[in-house]
């Protein structure tokens, strides 16, 4: 189970509120009503440019939404919160530093604001790498790995902030298929612990595997938001019925 | 003998008897180089990371300026300083003119926009792949660029020496904020321009000679060091 931080201090529920993106004049996301809500698995679907990982990255914070506002539990802007090292995010293509594995994991774990009861960072990173099967990797060189051992690598990054929140956009995108099956384990085991899990995907099957829920973009709107089971069976919009018959 | 073997033969025979004016020069054109590129490389990786990882007002113009400083010439260099040092100028009464310190500061003027326009080209491409991330940690744009410093520290380092390489091979700002004085001011470029003119032709070829070797040294080390670290790190 994910250690929570003090009550006043929680992140989740985040809303999105009437929350729209603009680039350059350029609508990306509009009139976005979204609220992820603890131990969920949300994963947001749409075709291509329909504003899936600027969703993503709105609700994670790297991107300040141009109307409306994005926030957690308390109220505040999660642009600008100070829970920080509550949430974590794992990219489509991972980004490691030119170290080993053990010291791009420990790099994260140095860089959080750690509890007492929290064990040193150097063990943290450790037990991250484990958590994730690299242990024995851990003093090889980060970017000689392959692409699925980057991206563990990576998920133990995120995984050794303790996150109450782990957003993963297209985590498997680039992945070969066993790959693409370990880290969706990790997902699940990360889920199973108690953290909140945002993603998205293009990969329909592996939507049906992890999601709680579904949110379907269409055109920078959300055309619905559904329980997984029934978005498979019974989608509420044509938008929803056109996506899963691959007409979309 | 045809003249350019006498000296040819002169100069080896300078070199492998160690001469001492010879290595005079040598040690002296290699401590000023050596100090101009360590200040240089403090005040160009910091101007470097800066312009990478912050946005401002006007910084197009501040990176098309240093840009432009790479190019600047070092005689045009060697005048202001020359100016600014010289008795009348409002430097002089530090009395540096024609002293070792006047030429590192013309050499750390020469060869700081270049660490500097080279390191922010390095270190905005590496900003680029890894914005991303850092803000996604919550880490802020000063760790940002110190942690970005060190992953880049094997391109930054050849950066350095390719400005050690250019600061050893100046002449003529050194020649005009040094004066060329023997044993106290007379660099290996300076000391071949003047033997050159005297017809000392050994001490300027085996000048010639020990300049060339180390230039290509600088560049055997940087090409080195590029391909161990992306043998090493990937």
């Amino acid at each position: 189970m994910a250690s929570q931080p003090p009550a006043a201090l929680r992140l989740l529920p985040v809303r999105a509120e009437n929350a729209a993106v603009a680039f350059a004049g350029k609508s990306i996301l509009r009139g976005i009503d979204l609220e992820i809500t603890k131990n969920t698995r949300t994963v947001i679907m749409g075709s291509n440019g329909a504003g899936k990982s600027t969703l993503l990255r709105l609700l994670h914070g790297l991107l300040l939404p141009t109307a409306g506002r994005v926030v957690n539990a308390v109220g505040e802007p999660v642009a600008t919160q100070v829970l920080r090292q509550h949430d974590a995010m794992l990219f489509q293509r991972p980004v490691m530093l030119r170290a080993s594995a053990l010291d791009n994991v420990l790099y994260a774990a140095k860089h959080q604001v750690r509890g007492i009861t929290m064990p040193p960072p150097h063990v943290s990173a450790l037990n991250a790498l484990q958590s994730v099967g690299l242990a024995e990797l851990a003093n090889r060189p980060a970017r000689v790995l392959s692409g699925g051992e980057q991206q563990r690598v990576a998920f133990a990054r995120a995984l050794v902030r303790d996150p109450e929140i782990l957003y993963l956009d297209e985590p498997t995108a680039s992945l070969d298929p066993q790959s693409a099956r370990q880290i969706e384990a990790l997902i699940l085991a990360a889920a199973g612990r108690g953290v909140t899990i945002v993603m998205t995907t293009h990969n329909l099957a592996q939507a049906k595997r992890l999601a709680s829920q579904i949110v379907l973009l269409n055109d920078g709107a959300i055309a619905e938001i559904t329980p997984a089971t029934q978005f498979f069976n019974q989608p509420r919009s044509a938008a929803g019925r056109a996506f899963v018959e691959g007409e979309s | 003998m045809n003249p350019f073997f006498a000296a040819l033969a002169g100069a080896v025979d300078l070199i492998t008897h160690a001469d001492q004016k010879l290595v005079d020069i040598i040690s002296l054109s290699l401590k000023v180089s050596a100090t101009a590129v360590v200040i240089a490389s403090v005040l160009g990786l910091a101007i470097g990371a800066i312009v990478s990882v912050t946005r401002f007002t006007g910084r197009g113009m501040v990176i098309a300026a240093l840009n432009a400083t790479m190019g600047l010439p070092p005689v045009v260099i060697g005048l202001v300083v020359y100016l600014l040092l010289s008795r009348a100028g409002p430097l002089g009464h530090y009395g540096l003119l024609f002293t070792p310190p006047a030429m590192v500061i013309a050499q750390v003027i020469l060869i700081t926009p270049i660490i500097a326009a080279l390191s922010r080209q390095i270190l905005e491409d590496a900003w680029r792949e890894y914005q991303d991330q850092f803000a996604s940690l919550g880490i802020k744009n000063a760790s940002a660029a110190a942690t970005l410093i060190w992953d880049c520290r094997f391109s930054l380092v050849t950066i350095a020496l390719a400005g050690l390489g250019r600061a050893c091979a100046e002449v003529g700002a050194v020649m005009i904020v040094g004066g060329n004085i023997d044993g106290v001011t007379r660099t290996m470029t300076t000391a071949i321009a003047l033997e050159t003119t005297k017809g000392d032709l050994p001490l300027a070829l085996s000048l010639g000679i020990v300049l060339v070797a180390i230039v290509l040294a600088i560049n055997i080390v940087a090409q080195w060091l590029k391909s161990f670290a992306e043998r090493r790190y990937g």
